[in-house]
């Protein structure tokens, strides 16, 4: 490998945020013009890594050389002089800003804006024609669609001069038929000399797009492959660091009589924007249904909504005998004291209170049951022992119900939601995104306390953006996209390649009415 | 007729006077807020920096040099407001109240110490003060009806710093919708994370913004004791750095607009000391303190979203905290 | 483990006594720029404060005021609210006790007329903080901004009521008539003495057992009630406190109501207690000094009842110093007050960064 081929090159990079320890000494090196794919699970320090490159962070130690250069960064501004540019997971756009003023910002080339627009305007245009990325300039970004402002967050890149080219997570907001559109314009960036790094946990990905691949896991970098002598299993195993367990061991579903009638839903998000529309599905007693689709096709406001959290605007829910419809709601009071627990999407900013103790975490939603209120006295010595117990059935550690909620490992914490929520013997469990963030270990604990409630007679409707989690947990699926239901198939017929093309709503029409109807 | 006419011009130009703290601290409370910090510390400032600028002026006989130690009383606290809430991530309300209620102390304290006088600082003369100024051709105008009062009473006879406020409000403007300071002011009011990651330093911009509004307040407050009075005393804001918050409000965080609303509640002031004790037929006497209180009353209308919306930009009164 | 406790007893004791010692010394720096000694100031404020009964009694009674309005602005913050409004609540909740006071027929008893007294005190602030609260909740609009301006109206609205309502005719100064007797709370001198005990006279009054039982009603509330758990739940999270079924809208009006009825209570130490008639700006400064008392009580009832005491001790040994030293007025209380909500509020986390780096520092895992 010829030295002036290397754009980046990582020697030794550790960095610490408090106990944990995301970069444990990490190199990596990246050849100019190639696509770099970088793979790990969630959480092992793929983000950090690349935000330390970009300036975002600082490394604890340990060396980075840009194009051969010792280059040292204590701020994004130094990254991007040096030719990095950076499209974050989570876009950093300024919402009320046009198209062009947020490109412009930070690269204004002078104290006037008036002349760096109308400069940004032809420069832009060029490289739209040049890349195919064509985008309206003076719109404001909050009006266009995600696609559109990846598209703005790749020009910024572009604009600033970026040789280097980092993406993390790019497709996790889009449909495979807008990732694909992405990898075209990967290919395109390629071609022109720009080198790509492709942060991601989506092995098909890898496969498809790059040319090199590094795995992390744990905060160490544990292997680099030409992405044409490895596979997805050999990938994976890395990842994960033992074999991949991919089906659980569950019997066949003893379904009863439906639990729960959505009718026509139409659900509007917090925002007052439709985000569900005509959706019609049922839930029955001993059967897992699982929601599949890319991440905010609708299947959060779903999901907030099953949960009272969200009123319906249309349609209907029958649950246990009440009909919620648009002029009679009911609060998630109102759905636990019927028998509804819910294990929420975001654990961090609804499941938990982090500045809570952990049996203050553990009485949310509870904490006006009968049990521990004796007139308007809280019981709190009770709550506690009723959160030690939890603590107890789930292997909750530490098992300490007076330490704060956000002591506790993502696993933890997600374990103790689930306590609260299963402990109660609810008849209808709504459960977003079981395992995300979690620990191999507590995954297989979690699924198969989720297994162990279908077979105890339990409805569940389960969330996950994870294809693999919703395949081989759910006994039927149902697939969003755009918020409609744009697919229905039964568990053990389902595969990838057609729950990806109902995710895309790219199925040919006949099949979908088919898939559909129930 | 001509006496309400006369009249009319006089209550304008009373508002007029009534109006420039109220211009110079919101303009202060625009450049703080629209880059993401709440400033509740105007009143505080504009205080500090009358009481100062006083005593400099008597202590050095030059109204100048008032209004430079008035700059930096007021400069000095917005900084307070900037270690505190930029720096230190604090709430930006406590340290806000913490100034205001520091600036009372201070000139109590500190005008006792050095002129025997709690809370108030010995009357200027005429050179320690910054004076009205006549326009030339008040004579020649004079001569043209309507126009020639207009002239003479509402537009002559003002201080310089009553012009520099008029003139500093299309300053704003400029600076804040046309230079790269001003993109980079209002992007990091809205999403700060964009401005880190285009690699331009948060707290440096923040900082620039206070120092910025430091300044402002500070000619406001000296504007206060050596202009519009001959000496501090007690207490003299009595509200206009809360009154120039709710016209920050009120003019939806855009400079002309925000100098309308400081025009209608100086106009509001002016018009209430001229009405008390007056009997409007049909309607009775108007207490004074529902007029002095409309500006507050006001502001909560159109906070709550009766009549329009007030929006501040997204990221206010949140520290900047770098993570992913 | 070992860490998380030394992080706890950081973050729990030790900044918190720094921060306040800091406020101390910025303190004595001012005294010293105006040309005072500190220590010889602090001598006489800490005589005039605790030296004998009769500035103790003061001491207690400005404290007393101090834990209501600090109680107000503490329950407030559980919920996540920043009331500043304490001021205008204080004051119009003194009209709501001296309606009771001035109206009610004098021929009841006093164990009818104090308790409803006092009610109407803790209605009428309750109400004056009700409109920021449904504008908060349901409109939107931020309670920072909304109480300052309901401040400044109470203040209007006091002054109008006043020179124009209940000011006696013929009389200049904008003041009510004098309230019946049997609204009148004891001087804690006059029950000592009815039980054989001589003590200096001071305007201490009953209000402070009213403000002891409102800080232990306070405490029980917040962490032994499942409203008080929804209150403090909504101000950590909101979204987990929806989640949980708590209605976060209604908290915002429910705690609003809590703290504008606490502060309410000002006017019956004020006008029950001490004045037994209502006056101009009576409240003066006690809602501002509750926002120190509450970030330097750490929110909690017992952290406020000392922070409370320690004002009392400073307005009564200011008042001293006023009195023995020239060049100093009790006005240095309010820089106090100024730099406790500075370095307790603002700049709370100053030596955070360094105490972690040297006490708590991060063990290699594993």
């Amino acid at each position: 490998m010829a030295e002036s081929n290397i754009a980046i090159e990582l020697i030794n990079v550790d960095k610490h945020f408090g106990a944990v320890h995301a970069n444990d000494k990490v190199n990596l090196s990246v050849q100019t013009g190639t696509i770099h794919g970088i793979v790990g699970e969630n959480g092992a320090g793929k983000s950090t890594l690349m935000s330390i490159l970009y300036g975002f962070y600082q490394a604890d130690s340990g060396q980075i050389k840009v194009f051969n250069k010792d280059f040292r960064a204590i701020s994004s501004k130094q990254s991007i002089e040096a030719g990095i540019g950076m499209v974050h997971q989570h876009f950093m756009l300024v919402d009320n800003f046009t198209v062009l003023e947020n490109v412009v910002l930070g690269s204004e080339g002078g104290a006037l804006i008036t002349e760096s627009l109308s400069n940004a305007r032809i420069e832009l245009t060029r490289l739209a024609k040049e890349y195919g990325l064509e985008v309206e300039l003076d719109v404001a970004v909050e009006e266009l669609s995600v696609g559109m402002q990846q598209r703005v967050e790749i020009l910024k890149g572009l604009y600033k001069g970026a040789k280097v080219l980092i993406l993390d997570e790019p497709t996790g907001v889009l449909t495979p038929q807008e990732s694909d559109e992405l990898f075209r314009i990967f290919e395109a960036l390629k071609n022109q000399g720009v080198t790509i790094i492709l942060i991601t946990h989506k092995l098909r990905e890898i496969m498809s797009i790059t040319d090199h691949v590094s795995v992390m896991r744990a905060g160490k970098m544990v292997a680099h492959r030409e992405t044409s002598k490895t596979n997805p299993e050999e990938l994976a195993e890395l990842m994960i660091g033992r074999k991949v367990l991919l089906n659980i061991e569950k019997s066949k579903a003893k379904t009863g009589n439906p639990v729960l009638v959505a009718k026509n839903l139409e659900i509007k998000n917090e925002q007052g924007l439709k985000r569900v529309s005509d959706v019609s599905f049922e839930a029955r007693s001993g059967e897992i249904l699982g929601i599949a689709g890319v991440t905010g096709n609708g299947q959060g406001t779903l999901l907030k909504a099953l949960a009272g959290i969200l009123p319906i605007s249309n349609g209907s829910i029958e649950i246990m005998g009440q009909t919620i419809t648009s002029k009679n709601s009911l609060n998630p009071e109102q759905l636990r004291d019927l028998g509804v627990a819910h294990v929420p999407e975001d654990r961090q900013r609804m499941g938990m209170i982090s500045e809570f103790t952990a049996s203050e975490t553990a009485l949310l939603g509870y904490h006006k049951d009968k049990t521990i209120n004796q007139g308007v006295w809280l019981k709190r010595a009770l709550v506690k022992a009723n959160c030690e117990s939890m603590m107890e059935a789930f292997d909750v550690r530490p098992n300490n119900p007076n330490l704060m909620s956000s002591n506790f490992s993502g696993g933890n914490q997600q374990k103790l939601i689930l306590a609260r929520e299963f402990e109660r013997d609810p008849d209808l469990l709504i459960i977003g995104q079981p395992t995300r963030g979690v620990d191999i270990g507590a995954i297989e604990f979690i699924r198969k306390r989720i297994i162990d409630m279908r077979d105890a007679g339990k409805a569940i409707i389960l969330i996950s953006v994870e294809l693999e989690e919703i395949m081989s947990l759910s006994d039927r699926i149902v697939v969003m996209c755009d918020g409609e239901i744009t697919g229905m198939v039964n568990g053990k017929d389902a595969d990838e390649a057609t729950l990806g093309m109902m995710m895309a709503n790219a199925l040919p029409t006949e099949e979908i009415s088919e898939g559909v109807k129930l | 007729m001509s006496d309400i006419f006369i009249n009319t011009v006089l209550t304008l130009d009373a508002s007029v006077r009534v109006c420039i703290p109220l211009i110079f601290a919101s303009m202060a409370g625009l450049f703080a807020e629209r880059s993401g910090v709440v400033d509740i510390g105007l009143e505080g400032k504009l205080l500090m920096s009358a009481f100062i600028a006083a005593s400099a002026a008597v202590v050095f006989g030059s109204p100048w040099i008032g209004l430079l130690a008035g700059i930096f009383a007021s400069s000095v606290l917005a900084m307070v407001h900037g270690f505190a809430s930029i720096t230190y991530k604090g709430n930006q309300i406590v340290s806000g109240v913490a100034i205001n209620i520091l600036a009372a102390g201070l000139t109590m304290i500190l005008s006792l110490a050095w002129f025997r006088k709690a809370g108030i600082t010995p009357t200027l003369k005429n050179d320690q003060r910054f004076l009205s100024i006549d326009l030339p051709g008040i004579e020649l105008m004079d001569h043209v009806p309507i126009l020639g009062v207009i002239y003479r009473e509402l537009i002559s006879g003002h201080n310089i710093l009553v012009y520099l406020a008029f003139a500093i409000v299309p300053m704003v403007w400029w600076v804040v919708f046309k230079t790269r300071f001003g993109l980079r002011l209002r992007a990091v009011g809205e999403n700060p994370k964009a401005v880190d990651t285009a690699g331009i330093s948060v707290e440096s911009l923040r900082y620039k913004a206070l120092l910025i509004g430091g300044i402002l307040c500070g000619i406001g407050g000296v504007y206060l004791s050596t202009a519009y009075n001959a000496q501090f005393v007690k207490d003299m804001t009595a509200g206009s750095g809360f009154i120039a918050l709710a016209a920050l409000i009120f003019g939806k965080w855009h400079p002309y607009k925000v100098l309308a609303a400081c025009f209608l509640f100086a106009f509001l002031d002016a018009i209430s000391i001229r009405l008390q004790g007056i009997i409007i037929p049909g309607i009775g006497e108007i207490p004074v303190q529902l007029i002095e209180a409309t500006p507050y009353i006001l502001t909560i209308i159109l906070l709550a979203g009766f009549i329009g919306k007030a929006v501040p930009p997204k990221a206010s009164a949140q520290p900047y905290i770098k993570e992913l | 483990m070992t860490r998380e406790r030394r992080l706890s007893w950081i973050n729990g004791l030790l900044l918190p006594f720094l921060n306040v010692l800091t406020a101390f010394i910025a303190t004595a720096i001012v005294f010293i720029l105006i040309g005072v000694d500190p220590i010889k100031a602090t001598k006489i404020l800490i005589y005039g404060a605790l030296g004998y009964d009769e500035g103790l009694g003061y001491t207690l009674y400005y404290a007393t005021n101090f834990v209501f309005t600090g109680l107000a602005v503490a329950v407030a913050f559980h919920a996540g609210l920043f009331n500043i409004g304490g001021e205008g609540q204080a004051y119009v909740g003194g009209l709501g006790t001296a309606l009771v006071a001035l109206y009610l027929n004098p021929a009841l008893s006093a164990w009818i007329v104090i308790p409803l007294a006092i009610s109407g005190g803790l209605l009428f602030g309750a109400l004056w903080a009700i409109i920021p609260a449904y504008l908060q909740a349901y409109r939107g609009s931020h309670i920072v901004i909304t109480t300052i301006m309901f401040n400044f109206l109470a203040s209007a609205l006091m002054v109008y009521v006043l020179v124009n309502v209940l000011r006696e005719v013929g009389e200049m100064s904008p003041e009510s008539a004098d309230f019946i007797k049997a609204s009148w709370l004891p001087f804690v001198h006059d029950v000592f003495a009815s039980f054989g005990y001589k003590i200096a006279k001071s305007p201490l009054n009953l209000s402070i057992l009213v403000a002891l039982f409102f800080s232990g009603l306070v405490w029980f509330f917040l962490w032994h009630t499942r409203w008080g758990f929804a209150i403090r739940a909504v101000g950590k999270s909101n979204d987990a406190a929806v989640y949980g079924g708590i209605n976060p809208k209604k908290i915002i009006i429910i705690t609003m109501c809590i703290s504008g009825a606490l502060a309410g209570l000002v006017g019956i130490n004020e006008l029950m207690g001490v004045q037994h008639r209502l006056f101009l700006n009576f409240n003066y400064g006690y809602g501002f000094g509750g926002i120190a008392v509450a970030l330097m009580g750490r929110n909690h009832p017992v952290g406020i009842l000392i922070a409370a005491f320690l004002f009392g001790i400073l307005y009564q040994g200011g008042a001293e110093l006023d009195f023995e030293l020239q060049n100093v007025s009790r006005d240095i209380v309010v820089v106090m007050q100024g730099l406790v909500i500075l370095f307790c509020g603002g700049l709370e986390y100053l030596y955070r960064p360094i105490l972690i780096r040297f006490l708590a520092p991060i063990e290699a895992t594993e």
